[in-house]
């Protein structure tokens, strides 16, 4: 019978036991005695989370797919659990041999956003592996961090061995290599770390220094001899038909959040929007083939028996193949009442069309994320989506039956003014009316519903925003409640419902968003006074936070309140995402002169991203 | 063409709740390759219904659920696929058709239920207890607060308890019961340990015990008992 770290007792008095057992189908077992190499996988947040992140599934497919390495999952455990595991000092442990996770040789965690950072600490305290990374002796697993947010990795730095910066696909083998020789050799964990650095895209912290000038800006950053690389140089796979990809995901029994056939069908995107990170650390665009995706569809299918499909990618719609693509998944699995989702997917004609046959058009939505109220402010932002392209879509949506449409909108953009924020309001009535006018009365069937969410805008690094000052939480608000108040004014009120989002947690996403090595600190004292789960509502409480600030003194505003001069050292200046500096300065001009930039299809803007000779900067040139 | 399926759920499986469950049953049917019927409608869904929902921690070798398919398939083959689909702790162990109507209806059919609870160290099980129990099925009535969907209530549970005694086997001394089950009647397992373990003043409770269903059953005319899976005919197309 398979091990339980918790017991029986424990299981069936926490909730949802299903998310510790490790007994899902398709979950890779092996005979610990035949591995060389113990991999922990952690997505830091709780299982429905961690499970439905696609990334963790390919390299948890790409390590076991070694004959050398078990790769086991690690969640966060629910806060239910947390107190058990400490009360009863039962140390973390990972999901399919239930050990523990400080007897593994690797901890990898993925770091997908900012709010997860209190629980990374939770992770490392609940294995009973010291928080900093200098006080783990040789018999601690090296702890490597992965992800977007490790394109500024700073304020983890002390928490780290070592960052992977780039697609996990390329040089996790010539780390494991590396390893497995290292401990052949019987050399210890200073000596391995050492030799990692010189990895491509491998960076460790403690082997680089900063130094700050007088104001709190960064004087130096470097590595501490000369052997070690300057620059740290993001990796990612040219050929998306050539690596490995999870055909066996592992299938949970609770309901996690995507609980479906993913099929990332390309990286990338090509639009350049200037707030957005993924469209700049992710360039250049590289597509898969569409027969390939073909094939695993299939057997994905086959080694799942999911009800869902879902295409997965920044920009479905940009997708050269995404007719092909689709013609052949309604074909072979709409008749076994599979279902298709299609996030991000532009609305015309095709979509529609496509939407109609997959979707119960009465119960669907349309969405639009327009992102700025006005053409003026969604030029300085590059959204390339004119009022024209969402009325349009609009007006044959609502003639096609659809009565409901989404609206994303972000508050707080650089240049934003209150005519900016009253147009969101303005455009929401503007469509409720197009309703009216399209669809006769006799066909309707109430009110149409229009559905506008707000979130705030926060700065992140490699994107031409990264140098724009954030606002105060009263700001925020204040911003919340012009379109608030404008929404109530307009005609069709009655049609729009508001939604925004709270204010605080922006504000602390963009401290940790552009921190440097000094917030490190900020974020132990937060962990130490009970943060944990800040992503989530119920757990959240920023006072915690505004404690840690003041018993640390770091000023939160001095990250979030500042507009940084283009001369400035940035904390992340040391990684090349392959997307210049000068490139990135070039669309921070362009944006306050409200000029838009054409998006790589339409013609190349000589980002830097062509240097990786492949994907879109290639397209159609040979 | 209506199937019965009659399952096992032990291991780890018994921490799966029941709509768990059944959302891993519709991924081993669409895996298994078996030609399940979807409901009309706009969102069609697996025809499925499952004979009596097993609570969280429960292991059971007795549990059912009702398809309906389309292609038939032998009950050999049928078993053999869905077993090779079949996560640790779920076998599968019958596949027979049912006649439609009533018969097939295994929901409204289950009229009791037989259990097994152990304790978790055979020499734990005390000596006294098989006495115990022959004295508490001879009372004419058990009072217990029994919860229900408007509140707890008073309740005597004895008509409920057809059978509660102690037997023994090569893992050792364990209670076996009987008890009523279903839409009309239903006794937790729990609830009737819980009521045994207060009429013997011990304080042991049904947390301390595993409890392990055996098999369902409905009442046929006579008064007998019929095992539900006794009610379909193997197929052998
Ligand atoms: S080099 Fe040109 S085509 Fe390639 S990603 Fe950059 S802007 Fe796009």
């Amino acid at each position: 019978m398979k091990k339980s770290a918790l017991g029986s007792r424990i299981l069936l008095e926490i909730d949802k036991p299903a998310r510790y057992l490790g007994n899902e189908i398709n979950a890779v077992y092996k005979d610990p005695g035949k591995i060389d190499i113990r991999f922990a996988m952690c997505f830091p947040d709780v299982y429905e989370i961690g499970m439905s992140h696609l990334g963790i599934q390919i390299l948890y497919d790409m390590f076991n797919r070694r004959e050398d390495t078990w790769c086991e999952r690690v969640y966060s455990p629910w806060v239910d659990l947390d107190h058990v595991m400490r009360e009863k000092k039962i140390p973390l442990f990972a999901l399919e041999s239930q050990e523990p996770v400080k007897d593994f040789d690797f901890l990898g965690i993925t770091i997908q956003y900012e709010m997860c950072y209190t629980n990374i600490l939770q992770i490392l305290d609940l294995a009973g592996i010291p928080l900093h990374a200098d006080m783990r002796g040789d018999d601690m697993p090296i702890v490597i961090g992965g992800g977007p947010c490790t394109y500024n990795p700073e304020p983890l730095a002390p928490f780290f061995d070592m960052f992977y910066i780039g697609e996990g696909e390329v040089v996790y083998d010539d780390l494991l290599d590396l390893y497995k020789e290292m401990k052949k050799q019987g050399l210890g964990r200073k000596e391995f770390l050492r030799r990692a650095a010189l990895i491509p895209g491998i960076y460790v912290p403690s082997l680089y220094e900063v130094t700050y000038n007088e104001d709190g800006t960064i004087a130096s950053f470097g590595p501490v001899s000369d052997d070690l690389p300057r620059v740290i140089e993001k990796q990612l796979v040219m050929d998306m038909n050539a690596v490995p990809y999870p055909e066996k995901p592992i299938i949970p029994y609770i309901k996690v959040t995507q609980d479906r056939v993913a099929l990332e069908i390309q990286r990338g995107c090509i639009r350049g929007c200037r707030f957005c990170q993924a469209g700049m650390i992710y360039r250049p665009v590289r597509e898969r083939d569409e027969a390939v995706l073909e094939e695993y569809a299939r057997k994905m299918m086959e080694a799942t028996g999911h009800e869902e499909i879902s295409l997965c990618s920044l920009s479905t719609s940009d997708y050269s193949q995404i007719r092909e693509l689709i013609d052949h998944l309604i074909e072979n699995y709409g008749k076994c009442n599979v279902n298709l989702s299609l996030p991000s997917l532009r609305i015309d004609s095709f979509s529609l069309d496509v939407m109609s046959k997959v979707q119960d058009i009465k119960k669907s939505s349309l969405t639009f994320a327009p992102e700025a109220g006005s053409q003026r402010l969604r030029n300085v932002i590059n959204k390339g989506l004119t009022k024209d392209d969402i009325l349009g879509g609009a007006s044959e949506a609502f003639r096609g039956g659809w009565d409901k449409v989404k609206l994303y909108f972000m508050l707080g953009l650089p240049t934003e003014n209150d005519s900016d924020r009253e147009d969101i309001a303005n455009l929401a009535d503007e469509i409720a009316a197009l309703y009216y006018e399209t669809v006769p009365k006799e066909k309707r069937r109430g009110k149409c519903q229009i559905t506008v969410s707000t979130s705030f805008f926060v700065p992140k690094p490699f994107t031409p925003f990264q140098w724009a000052s954030m606002h105060t939480v009263d700001d925020y608000l204040a911003y919340a409640r012009t379109v608030n108040h404008r929404v109530h004014e307009v005609l069709n009120h009655k049609s729009i419902r508001y939604n925004w989002h709270q204010a605080d947690v922006t504000v602390l996403e963009g401290v940790l968003a552009r921190g440097d090595r000094r917030c490190s600190a900020v974020i132990e004292e937060a962990y130490a006074q009970g943060a944990l789960y800040d992503a989530w509502t119920e757990c959240w409480d920023y006072s915690r936070w505004e404690e840690a600030f003041r018993r640390t003194g770091v000023d939160p505003d001095f990250y979030t309140r500042r507009e940084r001069t283009t001369d400035e050292i940035l904390p992340w200046d040391f990684i090349d995402i392959g997307v210049s500096r000068a490139f990135l300065e070039r669309e921070w001009k362009r944006a306050l002169e409200e000029k838009v930039t054409p998006n790589c299809r339409e013609k190349c803007s000589g980002c830097g991203a062509a240097r990786f000779g492949g994907g879109i900067c290639y397209e159609n040139k040979n | 063409m209506k199937i019965r399926i009659k399952f096992s759920k032990t291991g780890d499986m018994r921490f799966i709740g029941h709509l768990d469950l059944m959302r891993c049953f519709q991924k081993i049917f669409r895996r298994s390759g078996i030609d399940i019927r979807f409901s009309e409608g706009l969102s069609p869904h697996m025809i499925m219904s499952f004979a009596s929902p097993l609570g969280v921690g429960l292991t059971s070798e007795g549990e059912y659920v009702d398809i309906e398919i389309g292609v038939s398939v032998s009950s050999e083959e049928a078993l053999k696929r869905l077993n090779s689909q079949a996560p640790e702790g779920v076998c599968f162990t019958g596949f027979t058709e049912v006649e439609p109507g009533k018969a097939s209806k295994a929901m409204s059919l289950v009229d009791a239920a037989d259990y097994e609870a152990r304790v978790e160290e055979a020499a734990l099980f005390s000596g006294e207890w098989a006495g115990k129990a022959e004295a508490f099925s001879a009372l004419p009535s058990v009072m217990v607060d029994k919860e229900t969907k408007s509140g707890v209530t008073r309740a005597d549970i004895a008509p409920m308890i057809h059978t509660f005694e102690v037997r023994s086997d090569e893992r050792g001394p364990f209670f076996f019961m009987r008890l009523a089950s279903g839409s009309s009647a239903n006794l937790k397992p729990e609830l009737a340990l819980d009521a045994f373990f207060a009429f013997t003043q011990s304080d042991v409770s049904s947390s301390d015990l595993l409890i392990h269903r055996k098999e369902l059953y409905t009442r046929l005319p006579d008064g007998s008992f019929a095992s539900l899976g006794s009610l379909g005919k193997t197929v052998t197309v």
